[in-house]
């Protein structure tokens, strides 16, 4: 039996930590659910339908935009160009970047990515958009396209009154210590990729407004948050924030991409109000797959130094971030792998970033946002530096992972990480999987010379859950109320979109309040019933949301208690909270007793409550990867992955899983076979899904999943996040396996995807030349090319076995 | 996603589907399953102005036995051939690669004959029917005719069937005992072949056909001929990359498809063999 931490605990029969099952699924299951395109109310009698005209080149001035022809199709009501609507550019989002790099809602004389908005056409009928939008004819004047990030800053600007390509940095390498690898007596320095991937939510983006006599806009929105996306709604059309009410339908998965608004948001609100008219606007796969943010697409140069037994030193990160076309979240993002570039290690690190603009679609939030990239860099690195020594890659980290800790722990990058416990986690891990067996069975396949040879690959991540608000401490609200009926009703400012908060916020307050589960509704996403909420992303939700539900249902006992005590004539303290009755009764005195229910009949019962947590929590764990690859083939096959991890105390075993299998699909998928790819044109070559691939159920193994729980003290459920996890761990577990199956051969790096022509190539180089890795170009089509880095600087070692340590960081790279 | 405008008609017969190709002339397309003609047509990489609906006209959906030669109608899904007993008995590879088409979805909707008058040469029945050394049967306004396979694809979805044709059989060698080999290279068990290999029988008699070496379903001529002067599986297969033309493209380049097949004929000829 699963114990819960804490004072609130007061059901000893709790539903707390069971597998219960999903409240939401029977209706998913049956009637469906009602996606963005699915929308029938009343409110949207005579809705046009928005139809986006996207640049087909990734980089040109426009020098005229006819749109004649268009205006006379069947059913067009309207069509508007950048001039005709009258909305501020979007800034950079934050202080310290070029400001000359603002994103018009509709391209402005210059057109920066393939994808990027020009007109929208407003028609009757929906299908009459397409054939419109065919007949609006643009002139360009193509320019060169920036695609390569390495070469952004000294090629063609994108934006004629910024200084340069770049966006910002954080840090410099000024900042580096020059004898940083002194006391190394091997360092070995690679270029690594982190490649660009599409979200690809299985439902796209989505929206429609409509004006009420009122003048205020509601807006439905396919988001994370509606809170956030009514402020920036509300910013992008310039009015009061209390002007929006936004409203979230069932959302189809948003992994990031889904915060806030998009520009296309704001051209369909601004129409609406123009036209008098709601319009709907629903993006086709091809818009999505290029209109919504891409994830990742960072360069890694990793540095990495240490003793010939193994033991790690020292560790330098350095990114180059390509944002894309416009900055956007994602040119935040690496402040974040900057913050976690120490992982779950001793050794001292240091590290830089620097965000340049290419003609791509701009980068966003993608399940771990920063996080992902820290822990793919230093798990690599150090992999790269066990293979490289010649010593066991599970050995390696246990001689570097900090050790356990039960008090804050603040790392040199300035993370404070609550609490970990990483060797045991790891120690699990090959316990579980059987790690010396596997190793036993990889040796006997490489003596014999086996076509198919076992590579396994082991990631230990750190990642931060909950960090999110915009000012202040993390924080979320709730409001619980019972009704007369006995029925209660939940409102959360989490944003649910597949994560179950309906089953598990309802689980929280049964817990206190007695009330089944089935009888407990949750709303959310709807700003005039919760006008605040941080909604869902960050893995924030249980810890801040659900442990508001946990605190308002205790303060709605306590609420309960002071009535009752006037009703039964009785001191509250000898008034007692009785689950069994969902009510409260007196002390010895049976039958002096009255339920929640009875107490709302008088007058209405709830409480808002904010839980405000210290802080981000930073959940951890240990993944291995068994791969099989076919060493004439390069193809690689998953065959086993197993996931330890720990996010703190679990409130529902079922759900939990849940978060972890989708996130292990996921990773698994960015390190074998996802990639947004674009020709050295900026033309995109994976825009639908016969050319961008997932892993599909016939390509991943049933996971292996296996639970610690290491509770934390920043909310009394004793919860982290686990919702990004599975993206963070399997993703350099599965990479560094293939590479581990094709080490023996002299392969010391492939690039991800980890496709067969790379790791045939990087067999190829490895015996032709004793070419230790091969890397990919970046955004060039993924064909893999040996890397003269790799084995340039792979190791300052002299044959004579003098050992020469670089000092300063050119000889380093 | 939404097609451009266009007109649907439904043929009830052979020659009704033949009135309407004369017709409409190019304008038109014929749908069977459209499992690649509707795609196209979303992604308006193809606009015709007709589609004549042929899915429902009765009796071109079949597998007959006619001694020596497996009769199948060009409308019989791949979901039945790949299932049906007459085809697992008589030219089993035929059977197995009808089995790796797309999903279950599309092989329940997708037709063999839409398949090969689509012309893919990445698709599992192009190279399958190479192979096996198939006969197709198209009917126009002159008659009926006999195309040998290997007249049959002449290029990137293009094949001899005219404009005014209509694909109606395919006549299958039967070859019941023989053995085959049949290698696909996919990054998803769903997508097409980044190299396919099709090998019927051994040695002298191997026949072995190429999927996505070049702008269409080929013989690898040159390892066929070296079996038949007696070489080792290993050796022809090295010379299987003769006369190919491999695309480069953001799965392989030319070289990694040539290394590719030379790999995969040497595997489908051991499983040919065995």
């Amino acid at each position: 039996m699963r114990t819960f931490r804490g004072a609130v605990k007061n059901n000893p029969m709790s539903i707390l930590g069971t597998r219960v099952l999903r409240t939401e699924d029977p209706a998913f299951l049956t009637s469906g659910g009602v996606y963005m395109d699915d929308l029938v109310d009343e409110r949207l009698t005579g809705s046009l339908y928005a139809t986006f005209v996207r640049a087909p080149i990734a980089h040109a001035r426009i020098l005229d935009i006819d749109i004649s022809a268009a205006l006379q199709a069947p059913g067009v009501v309207a069509i508007y160009l950048s001039g005709d609507v009258p909305l501020a550019d979007r800034r950079p989002p934050s202080p310290t970047f070029d400001k000359a790099m603002v994103q018009p809602l509709l391209a402005k004389g210059k057109v920066r990515y393939v994808g990027e908005p020009i007109a929208v056409v407003l028609t009757e009928e929906k299908y009459q958009g397409e054939d419109a939008a065919e007949l609006v004819m643009v002139d360009y004047d193509a320019l060169p396209a920036v695609v390569n990030p390495r070469l952004s800053a000294d090629s063609v600007k994108l934006f004629d009154d910024a200084v340069s390509n770049q966006v910002g940095t954080f840090g410099s390498a000024d900042d580096f210590d020059p004898d940083f690898f002194a006391d190394c007596e091997v360092v070995f320095t690679h270029e690594i990729v982190n490649q660009r991937v599409a979200v690809a939510s299985m439902e796209g983006r989505g929206g429609v407004s409509v004006w009420g006599e009122d003048g205020r806009l509601t807006a439905w929105i396919s988001n994370q948050g509606a809170q956030g996306s009514k402020t920036a709604l509300a910013a992008m059309i310039g009015i009061p924030a209390d002007q929006v009410r936004v409203i979230t339908p069932d959302v189809g998965g948003g992994f990031g991409a889904k915060f806030g608004a998009d520009t296309e948001h704001g051209i369909i609100s601004w129409a609406s109000r123009e036209l008098g008219r709601p319009v709907r606007w629903v993006e086709t796969r091809y818009e999505n797959l290029l209109g919504m943010t891409h994830g990742r697409d960072q360069v890694q140069t990793i540095t990495i130094g240490g003793k010939r037994d193994g033991t790690i030193l020292a560790y330098r990160l350095e990114v180059l971030q390509d944002v894309g076309a416009y900055p956007r979240i994602g040119a935040i993002l690496p402040s974040l792998t900057r913050l976690m570039t120490p992982g779950t290690y001793s050794f001292k690190t240091e590290s830089r970033a620097t965000m340049v603009v290419t003609n791509k679609t701009p980068v966003g939030a993608y399940r771990g946002a920063g996080r992902p990239e820290a822990t793919a860099a230093i798990e690599r690195a150090v992999d790269f530096f066990a293979l490289s020594v010649g010593v066991d890659s599970a050995e390696v980290r246990r001689k570097v992972l900090l050790p356990k800790f039960t008090e804050p722990h603040t790392t040199s990058t300035g993370a404070k990480y609550d609490s970990g416990d990483y060797e045991t986690a790891l120690n699990l891990a090959c316990k579980s999987i059987g790690y010396d067996e596997l190793r036993r069975e990889q040796a006997e396949r490489r003596a014999r010379g086996d076509v198919k040879q076992l590579g396994i690959g082991v990631a230990c991540y750190v990642e931060i859950t909950g960090g999110g608000a915009e000012s202040g401490a993390p924080h979320e609200n709730a409001t619980v109320e019972v009704h007369p009926d006995g029925t209660a009703t939940i409102l959360t400012g989490t944003s649910p979109h597949g994560q179950g908060h309906a089953t598990a916020w309802a689980m929280l307050a049964s817990d206190q309040l007695g009330i089944p589960i089935d009888k407990i509704t949750l709303k959310w996403g709807d700003t005039d019933l919760i006008p605040e909420g941080g909604g869902t992303g960050g893995s924030r939700s249980l810890q801040q949301g659900g442990a508001a539900v946990q605190k308002a249902s205790i303060e709605l006992i306590e609420l309960a208690r002071e009535r009752a005590a006037e009703l039964l004539e009785a001191n509250p303290e000898d008034l007692q909270m009785d689950t069994s009755i969902q009510g409260l009764k007196v002390a010895g005195s049976p039958g002096a007793q009255v339920t929640l229910a009875e107490l709302a009949a008088k007058e209405r019962l709830f409480v808002r409550s904010v839980f405000t947590a210290p802080g981000a929590t930073f959940p951890f764990g240990a993944h291995i990867a068994v791969a099989e690859v076919d060493t004439e083939t390069g193809h690689a096959t998953l065959k086993r992955i197993l996931a330890v991890d720990d996010a703190g105390t679990i409130l529902n075993p079922l759900l939990f899983d849940g978060q972890r299998h989708g996130g292990i699909g996921q990773g698994a998928a960015q390190a074998l076979l996802e990639e947004f790819v674009y020709d050295e044109d900026g033309n995109p070559l994976t825009a639908s899904f016969a050319d961008y691939p997932f892993l599909s159920a016939t390509e991943v193994p049933s996971y292996e999943l296996v639970t610690m729980e290491t509770p934390t003290s920043y909310n009394p459920m004793g919860a982290k996040g686990v919702g990004e996890a599975g993206t963070i761990g399997s993703t350099p577990a599965v990479q560094n396996a293939v590479i581990d199956a094709v080490a023996h051969l002299g392969v010391r790096h492939i690039d991800m995807p980890t496709s067969a022509q790379r790791v045939w190539r990087a067999i190829e180089a490895a015996a032709a030349g004793g070419a230790s890795a091969s890397g990919g170009t970046v955004g060039s089509g993924g064909i893999a090319s040996p890397d003269a880095t790799a084995t340039g600087i792979a190791s300052h070692s002299t044959p004579d076995g003098k050992v020469s340590t670089p000092t300063s960081e050119n000889e380093a790279i | 996603m939404i097609p451009p405008q266009f007109d649907y008609v439904r043929a009830t017969s052979v020659e009704h589907a033949l009135e309407l190709l004369a017709e409409h002339g190019d304008d038109a397309k014929l749908l069977a399953g459209g499992h690649s003609l509707l795609p196209m047509m979303k992604i308006r990489l193809a606009n015709p102005a007709v589609l004549i609906d042929i899915a429902r006209i009765p009796d071109l959906s079949y597998v007959r036995d006619e001694g020596g030669t497996l009769a199948i109608g060009a409308l019989t899904k791949h979901a039945m051939v790949a299932s049906d007993p007459l085809v697992a008995l008589n030219a089993p590879l035929l059977a197995h690669s009808a089995a790796q088409v797309g999903d279950p979805q599309i092989r329940n909707r997708g037709t063999i004959g839409g398949s090969l008058v689509h012309g893919d040469p990445a698709a599992d029945l192009p190279m399958a029917v190479v192979a096996l050394g198939v006969t197709l049967v198209v009917v126009g306004p002159s008659g009926r005719r006999e195309v040998p396979v290997e007249d049959f694809f002449e290029g990137y979805f293009q094949t001899a069937v005219g404009e005014d044709e209509l694909l109606v059989e395919i006549r299958v060698p039967s070859r019941p005992g023989v053995g085959w080999g049949y290698q696909k290279f996919v990054r998803r068990a769903n997508d097409w072949a980044i190299v396919g290999v099709a090998a019927v029988g051994a040695g002298a008699d191997a026949q072995v056909a190429l999927g996505n070496m070049g702008n269409k379903a080929l013989r690898a001529s040159a390892t066929e001929a070296a079996l038949a002067a007696g070489a080792s599986i290993a050796d022809a297969a090295a010379l299987a990359d003769e006369g190919t033309e491999p695309q480069a493209d953001m799965h392989a380049d030319a070289e990694f498809r040539r290394h590719l097949v030379k790999v995969l004929t040497r595997r489908a000829l051991e499983s040919a063999a065995s």
